[in-house]
C-alpha cells in the first residue's frame, strides 16, 4: 500500500516503521476503512462508550436501591433506567463486545490472512451498529424505554415509551451481528493460508466460529420477531396481541429462541479468550485442544434447544418444563468440560499473575458460580421460588459480568499492546483487576441471599428487612464503577506515555505475536510458520527488551 | 449484501492479479469460495427470518383452523396459480443465465437477465392487482378488517358462518406475501446491477461469482413463494 502520508509520518515519528494506525491518517481514512483492525478499533471505541452509559445506568440503579423508599428517583424513572441498563449493555455492549471488537481485529491475524473474507459487509456491520446504537439514544432522549430489555408483550403495546424506536434499533443491531457472522463463518473456511488445519487454529477461533454459528441462525429470528412487533404496534396485526386474538406466549418464544441463544452468543467468545489467556500466562500446552474445540461446538448446538427455561411460569406443560430442564443441566457438560481443562492446563504450570492472567482467573470463579446457580434456576421446583428474583439478577450478572465483561477486560489486556502498540502500567492494572473482582462479588453475592429470601427483581422500593444487602450491593456496586475508571485512566494513559511494545511481551504462540505491534496494514510482511498455537518450548524470554523471541532467531 | 463484495476495487500494485480479485484473496478460485459460502449463510439467515412467519402460520393454524379454511377462499387462486407459474420459469432463466455466464456467452447472459427481471415485474404486477383488490373488499389485517358485505358473495360454493378473528389469517397473509414481495424488489435490484455489470462485459469464465450469488438469491425467493402458494391459497 502506497503510503499517502510521508510527510506527516515524518515529522511524528520517523523511527517507528509503518503500521495500521500511522499508514494513513485523516478523518475518512478511518471511517471508509475496509481494514479488519481499524474497524475493529472503532468497534472497540464504540462498546466501551455503550459500557460507560450501560454502567452509569448501574450506578443509578443501586444509587437509588441504597436505601429503602425513594432514594433519587421516582418509580418510572427507575424503570427506565433498569431497562436501559439492560438494553444498552446487552445489545450494545456485551453482544458485539467480544466478537466484533477484540474479534474483528484478532481473527484474520490468528488465523494468518491478510482481512476478513468480505471487508465491505465488515464496514457495513459497523455502520448498521452505529445506526442501530442512534436509534437506542433517541429512545434514550424521546421519552425513554420502561419494558425490560425483553419488550415483553402485551405491556410493550400499552407503555407510552419508545418501544417502537428501540425496536427498530434492535432489529438493526441484528443485522449488524449477522454480517459479522457471516463474515467470520466465511473467513475460517476460505481464508486459511497453507498449514493452518482446523486441529491447528488457536480455540479463540474455535470459539469465534461457534458464536458467529449463533449469530447467523439465532439472530433472524429476532429479526422477524421484533419485525412483527413493530408491525404489530404500527398497524395492529393482531399476532402478538390477546385483544385481536393473538397469543402474546408466541411472542416470548420467538424472543427466547434468539436471546437464550444469544447469551451464549455473549460467553462462547470469553471461553475463547481465556483459553489464550490461560496456556500463555500459566506457560504450559492448553489440556485437552479437542475437548474444548468441540465443547464450544457442543455448547453452540445446544443453546438452541433450551429457550423454555425462560418461560417455567408461563403456563407452558409440565412436560415441555421437564425437556427443557433436562437440557439445560446438559449445557453445564460442555461448560464444565471447559473449567476443568482450563484448570488442568494451570496444574504444574509456571503462572504468571498478569493483568490478563488475574481477570482469567477471576472468570473461573466467577463463572463457576454463575454457571452453578444456572443448574439451581434449571430446576423446575426451584425455579417457581426463585423465579423474577434476585437471585435471577445475581445469576445472570455472574455469568454476563462475571464472565463476558471480565473475559473482556482479560482480552483487552492481553491484545492492548497488540492493538495500540503501548504496554499499560502494570501495578495500576493489577489494582483495578483486584478492585473489580472485590467490587463485583460484593456487589451480586448479596443479591443471592436476598433473592433466596424473596426480594423480587426490578423493584423501586424493598422492605427494611433486604436493606443491609441493598446497601453492601450498591456499595460493591461503586466500587467496581471505580476500578473500572481506573482501568480507563491507566490505560488512556499508556496511549500516550506508555512504553513501546514488542512483537510479543506474554510469550504467546499464535500467529498474531508474530507480527510487530502494531501489526502492518497487510498483518504479514512474509507468510507466517504456521505451528502449534500452545507450544512455548522455542520461545525465551529476552530480559533486556521485556519480551518473547523465538529460540532460532537468538545467536 | 455479499455479493457487492466481489467487486474489489482496482487494483493499485499491477497488473499481475486479475481484474476483479480483491486484494485480500490469493486466487480468484478463494474468492469465489469465499462469496459463494457467504452468499449460502446469508439464504440461511433468509429462510430463518421467514421461519418465524411459517412458525406464526403454524401456530395459528393448529389453534384455529376455522379461520384458515373461511378465510382463504378470498384469495384468489387463479393469479395466485398464475405468479407461481411466472417465478418458476423466472428461476429457470435465471439458472440458464448462470450458466451462461460461465460459459461466456454474453448476449445470452444479458437477455436472460432481461427476462428474468421482466418476470419479477409481472409478479409484481399480479401482486398489485391481488393487493388492491383487498384494499377495496375490506380484507386487511385485524385492525382494519372491516369486509365489505358483497365481498363473501363473490366466492363461490356454500357461505359458511364466520368465525371469530379472521383478520389474524389477513394479518399473517400481508406479512408473508409482504416480506417476500420486498425480497422479490431486492432480487430484482440485484439482478438489475448484474445486468449492468454483464452489458459491461464484467463476466468471463474465471469470474462469474456475482451471477452465480444473485442466482442462488433469486432462487430462494422463488422456492419461499412456492410455499406460500399452498400454504395461503390452497386450504382444505
Amino acid at each position: 500500500m502506497a503510503n499517502s502520508a510521508d510527510g506527516k509520518l515524518s515529522e511524528t515519528n520517523s523511527s517507528a516503521p509503518l503500521n495500521y494506525l500511522n499508514c494513513q491518517r485523516g478523518f475518512l481514512s478511518w471511517a471508509l476503512t475496509l481494514d479488519h483492525k481499524r474497524i475493529g478499533v472503532l468497534y472497540l471505541v464504540s462498546i466501551m462508550a455503550s459500557l460507560g452509559l450501560g454502567g452509569l445506568f448501574a450506578m443509578l440503579i443501586r444509587a437509588e436501591l441504597i436505601a429503602p423508599g425513594e432514594t433519587i428517583v421516582k418509580e418510572d424513572t427507575y424503570n427506565q433506567f433498569f431497562t436501559l441498563h439492560g438494553a444498552i449493555m446487552i445489545f450494545l455492549f456485551i453482544l458485539p463486545g467480544i466478537p466484533a471488537a477484540l474479534g474483528n481485529f484478532v481473527l484474520p491475524i490468528m488465523l494468518g490472512a491478510k482481512d476478513v473474507a468480505f471487508p465491505r459487509l465488515n464496514l457495513a456491520s459497523y455502520y448498521l451498529w452505529l445506526v442501530g446504537a442512534v436509534f437506542f439514544l433517541v429512545a434514550l432522549v424521546t421519552g425513554g424505554l420502561d419494558t425490560g430489555w425483553t419488550l415483553y408483550v402485551p405491556y410493550a403495546f400499552q407503555t407510552d415509551t419508545r418501544v417502537l424506536t428501540a425496536g427498530l434499533g434492535a432489529f438493526i443491531l441484528g443485522f449488524s451481528s449477522i454480517f459479522t457472522g457471516i463474515n467470520f463463518i466465511a473467513t475460517v473456511h476460505t481464508m486459511r493460508p497453507p498449514g493452518m488445519t482446523w486441529m491447528k487454529m488457536p480455540l479463540f477461533l474455535w470459539s469465534l466460529y461457534a458464536t458467529a454459528i449463533i449469530q447467523v441462525l439465532a439472530t433472524p429470528v429476532l429479526g422477524i420477531t421484533l419485525l412483527l412487533l413493530a408491525a404489530e404496534l404500527v398497524l395492529g396485526l393482531g399476532i402478538f396481541d390477546p385483544a385481536k386474538g393473538g397469543d402474546p406466549i408466541l411472542f416470548q418464544h420467538f424472543f427466547w429462541f434468539y436471546s437464550h441463544p444469544a447469551v451464549y452468543i455473549m460467553i462462547l467468545p470469553a471461553m475463547g479468550i481465556m483459553s489464550e489467556v490461560i496456556p500463555t500466562f500459566s506457560r504450559k500446552h492448553i489440556f485437552g485442544y479437542k475437548f474444548i474445540a468441540a465443547s464450544s461446538v457442543a455448547i453452540a448446538f445446544l443453546g438452541f434447544l433450551v429457550w423454555g427455561h425462560h418461560m417455567f411460569t408461563s403456563s407452558q406443560s409440565v412436560m415441555a418444563g421437564t425437556i427443557f430442564s433436562l437440557l439445560t443441566f446438559s449445557v453445564s457438560i460442555p461448560s464444565a468440560i471447559k473449567v476443568f481443562n482450563w484448570l488442568a492446563t494451570m496444574y504444574k504450570g509456571s503462572i504468571a499473575l498478569d493483568t490478563p492472567m488475574l481477570y482469567a482467573l477471576a472468570f473461573l470463579l466467577l463463572f463457576g458460580i454463575g454457571g452453578l446457580t444456572g443448574l439451581f434456576l434449571a430446576t423446575l421446583s426451584a425455579n417457581v421460588h426463585l423465579h423474577d428474583t434476585y437471585f435471577v439478577v445475581a445469576h445472570f450478572h455472574y455469568t454476563m459480568m462475571g464472565g463476558t465483561l471480565i473475559a473482556f477486560l482479560a482480552g483487552l489486556h492481553y491484545w492492548w499492546p497488540k492493538i495500540t502498540g503501548r504496554m499499560y502500567s502494570e501495578f495500576w492494572g493489577r489494582l483495578a483487576a483486584i478492585g473489580v473482582f472485590v467490587g463485583f462479588n460484593l456487589t451480586f453475592f448479596p443479591q443471592f441471599v436476598m433473592g433466596s429470601r424473596g426480594m423480587p427483581r426490578r423493584y423501586h422500593d424493598f422492605p427494611d428487612k433486604f436493606a443491609i444487602f441493598h446497601f453492601l450491593s450498591s456499595l460493591g456496586a461503586f466500587l467496581t464503577g471505580l476500578a473500572m475508571l481506573t482501568a480507563l485512566a491507566y490505560l488512556l494513559h499508556s496511549l500516550f506515555r506508555g512504553r513501546r511494545a514488542a512483537a510479543n511481551p506474554w510469550g504467546s504462540a499464535t500467529l498474531e505475536w508474530q507480527c510487530a505491534s502494531p501489526p502492518p496494514k497487510e498483518n504479514f510482511t512474509e507468510p507466517p510458520r504456521v505451528g502449534d498455537p500452545y507450544d512455548y518450548d522455542n520461545l525465551t524470554y529476552d530480559a533486556e527488551n521485556e519480551c518473547f523471541v523465538p529460540m532460532n532467531a537468538s545467536p | 449484501m455479499p455479493e457487492t463484495d466481489t467487486t474489489a476495487e482496482p487494483d493499485e500494485g499491477g497488473q499481475e492479479h486479475p481484474q476483479f480479485l480483491a486484494h485480500h484473496f490469493d486466487t480468484p478460485r478463494q474468492q469465489f469460495n469465499a462469496g459463494k459460502l457467504g452468499m449460502w449463510i446469508f439464504l440461511v439467515t433468509e429462510i430463518l427470518l421467514f421461519s418465524g412467519l411459517f412458525c406464526a402460520y403454524v401456530v395459528y393454524r393448529a389453534n384455529h383452523p376455522e379461520i384458515f379454511i373461511y378465510a382463504h377462499r378470498f384469495l384468489d387462486k387463479n393469479l395466485g396459480a398464475l405468479n407461481t407459474c411466472v417465478l418458476i420459469f423466472s428461476s429457470l432463466t435465471m439458472a440458464w443465465a448462470v450458466r451462461s455466464a460461465q460459459l461466456e456467452r454474453k448476449a445470452a447472459l444479458a437477455l436472460l437477465l432481461s427476462v428474468t427481471l421482466l418476470c419479477g415485474f409481472v409478479f409484481l404486477g399480479v401482486k398489485y392487482v391481488e393487493y388492491r383488490h383487498k384494499w377495496h373488499e375490506g380484507l386487511l389485517w385485524a385492525n382494519r378488517y372491516a369486509p365489505r358485505a358483497e365481498a363473501a358473495e363473490e366466492t363461490d360454493g356454500e357461505q359458511p358462518i364466520e368465525p371469530r378473528n379472521v383478520g389474524v389469517f389477513f394479518s399473517i397473509y400481508f406479512m408473508m406475501t409482504g416480506l417476500h414481495g420486498l425480497h422479490v424488489i431486492a432480487g430484482m435490484g440485484a439482478i438489475a446491477w448484474v445486468l449492468r455489470r454483464s452489458i459491461r462485459g464484467d463476466f468471463n469464465r474465471g469470474y462469474f461469482g456475482p451471477v452465480d450469488y444473485v442466482g442462488l438469491y433469486w432462487h430462494l425467493v422463488d422456492l419461499i413463494w412456492i410455499y406460500l402458494f399452498p400454504l395461503l391459497y390452497l386450504i382444505h
